[in-house]
């Protein structure tokens, strides 16, 4: 594995020379940004309001991922535990649950600790990979579903089933192949664990910000109108097509995939994000808000900023795992 | 030395952990008063909305702000009264049983002429999760007795449902604060606690909806 050694210490500060790279190309990006928030309010005034806060909460944002990236997989996957909890509280807050499940609640958070650990139990036995494959989806489902029938209110039983596994799987499940893939052994990937999770966070939220710009520039024609009407085929074409050229030219540096398999992933991650950005929105919109919460000032709640990759994170993983992941 | 620990204890571990379990989302936090004399009164469905409240407050005013608690709940004695009344800095205040001609209120009056903030519940008890009972009238008793309190309206979602009343488990939910315009003194007890009332029902209009059946 190439590496850039920054201190002596491998087991700790041995970061790979793309991942470096690119956190230099995300570092030059945030200063760009801070600087706009600096100048652009004071050019037109009351426009750009919320540009400060945003920036601010971005530098947070790269520092934490960027910090568990280089500590490696333990501090990445409690990192994205923490980060699963508080999106699964904001959802759990705002869907509709019943006074009889509060304790059905608190398993739903306790499956973070199963779902995660079992990213842990892989240094104990290769199987925890199956297991985990499997745990939310079906034993979460039978689990929580069971556990409601148990408790005895059977008026609004199926929405409530739904709507816990519904966030268990969305804010949990998916969001931990992000700490997966850290677990993917380095002589794997070109930039190791860390170049793959680098990788799919920078690919869903560049197709964030090139469908922004697409649809700025050119947006006409409204795609999803009941669902989310500041989306447009413009845009989302603009962007999905802009995403697919960088994620095929970059695949190299990051993963381990052939230009065939780059090229069929460049079309399907970006994709699949923007699907889970629509999908959030139409959540929202049923349940009444505009954001999911008020945690990171600019952006709005956890879930805001992570929609995408809810969507994205599973198939980027089960994609490379298919085509060029040996271990999984 | 106890202000202190206090200070650092709510900011450095209860104020984290709130934020961790309870979200704590405040919309309009520039009303809440910078300074005492002042009430803020909110809605009361939890033991968590003491800490809600606590933790909007910048640290620098941490050592100004009194929640009012009952004296049979808060100050029985042990560890959990001096934890109350020293970290938590409550004041107690008797409910009911107190003797003719004894003012229950004093130690909160006293608090006011020291320039410090109550945080008080008028509701009295925390009653059903998410449901206002009617309001005491001690609050505006407070006001008329130093008329430059002002009285800021507060209102709380979801912590009711973290930990309701009579409730073993606590469940982390997020919770949301809405903060209204200050109140003064309109020279009527029951006028008083009923526009405070009104105010707080019209902030609900303003957090996010909460279904929870």
């Amino acid at each position: 594995m190439s590496g850039l050694t920054v201190s002596g210490d491998d087991f700790i500060l041995n970061i790979p020379e793309p991942v470096f790279l690119g956190f230099l190309g995300v570092l030059a990006l945030l200063l760009v940004g801070t600087i706009a928030a600096l100048i652009l309010p004071r050019a037109q005034p009351g426009k750009w309001t919320d540009l400060g806060p945003r920036m601010r909460s971005w530098w947070v944002i790269v520092i934490l991922v960027g910090g568990a990236l280089v500590l490696g997989w333990q501090a990445t996957a409690i990192l994205f535990a923490l980060i699963s909890f508080l999106a699964l509280k904001e959802f759990l807050t705002l869907a509709p649950t019943r006074k009889e499940d509060r304790l059905i609640v608190l398993l739903a958070y306790l499956s973070v600790f199963v779902n995660y650990g079992l990213i842990f139990a892989e240094s104990l036995f290769q199987d925890s990979y199956q297991i985990y494959l499997v745990f939310l989806p079906v034993y979460g489902f039978l689990i929580s579903a069971a556990a409601m029938a148990w408790i005895g209110r059977t008026e609004g039983y199926l929405p409530t089933v739904g709507i816990i596994h519904w966030g268990m799987v969305v804010c949990v499940y998916n969001i931990g192949y992000i700490a997966f893939l850290m677990r993917v052994p380095d002589a794997e990937a070109p930039a190791g664990g860390a170049g793959l999770v680098f990788f799919l966070i920078f690919i869903t939220q560049l197709n964030d910000v090139a469908q922004y710009c697409w649809g700025k520039a050119l947006g006409r024609t409204k795609i999803t109108p009941s669902v989310s009407p500041n989306k447009t085929w413009e845009g989302a074409i603009g962007g999905w097509l802009t995403t697919a050229v960088v994620f095929y030219f970059l695949a190299p540096v990051f993963t381990p995939l052939s230009p065939m398999h780059a090229a069929i992933m460049g079309v399907i991650v970006p994709m699949a994000g923007f699907f889970g950005d629509i999908t959030m929105s139409a959540i929202k919109r049923d349940l009444g808000v505009k954001d999911t919460s008020r945690l990171i000032p600019g952006h709005g709640g956890v879930l805001d900023r992570l929609d995408s990759l809810t969507f994205a994170a599973p198939g980027y993983f089960h994609l490379l795992a298919y085509f060029a992941i040996e271990r999984f | 030395m106890l202000q202190t620990i206090r200070r650092y204890g709510l900011m450095l571990i209860v104020r984290p952990i709130a934020r961790l379990l309870f979200g704590l989302d405040v919309i309009g936090a520039d009303k809440l008063p910078k300074d005492g004399p002042a009430i803020v009164a909110a809605n009361h469905n939890s033991h968590v909305d003491t800490i809600v409240l606590l933790c909007l407050f910048p640290a620098k005013l941490l050592h100004k702000i009194r929640p009012v608690a009952a004296a049979d709940h808060f100050d029985k004695g042990g560890f959990g009264s001096w934890f109350s009344k020293n970290i938590i800095g409550i004041i107690p205040i008797k409910r009911g049983g107190a003797s003719r001609g004894e003012d229950v209120l004093l130690a909160a009056k006293e608090a006011l002429t020291r320039g410090e903030i109550l945080v008080v519940f008028p509701e009295g008890s925390r009653g059903e999760p998410e449901e206002m009972t009617r309001f005491k009238t001690g609050v505006a008793r407070l006001v008329e007795f130093h008329p430059a309190t002002t009285v800021t309206p507060v209102y709380l979602q979801g912590a009711g449902r973290s930990l309701p009343k009579d409730a073993k488990l606590l469940v982390p939910f997020n919770t949301t604060a809405v903060i209204g315009d200050a109140l003064a003194w309109n020279g009527s007890h029951h006028g008083f606690v009923d526009e405070l009332r009104a105010q707080i029902e019209a902030l609900k209009a303003q957090a996010p909806p909460m279904r929870w059946e």
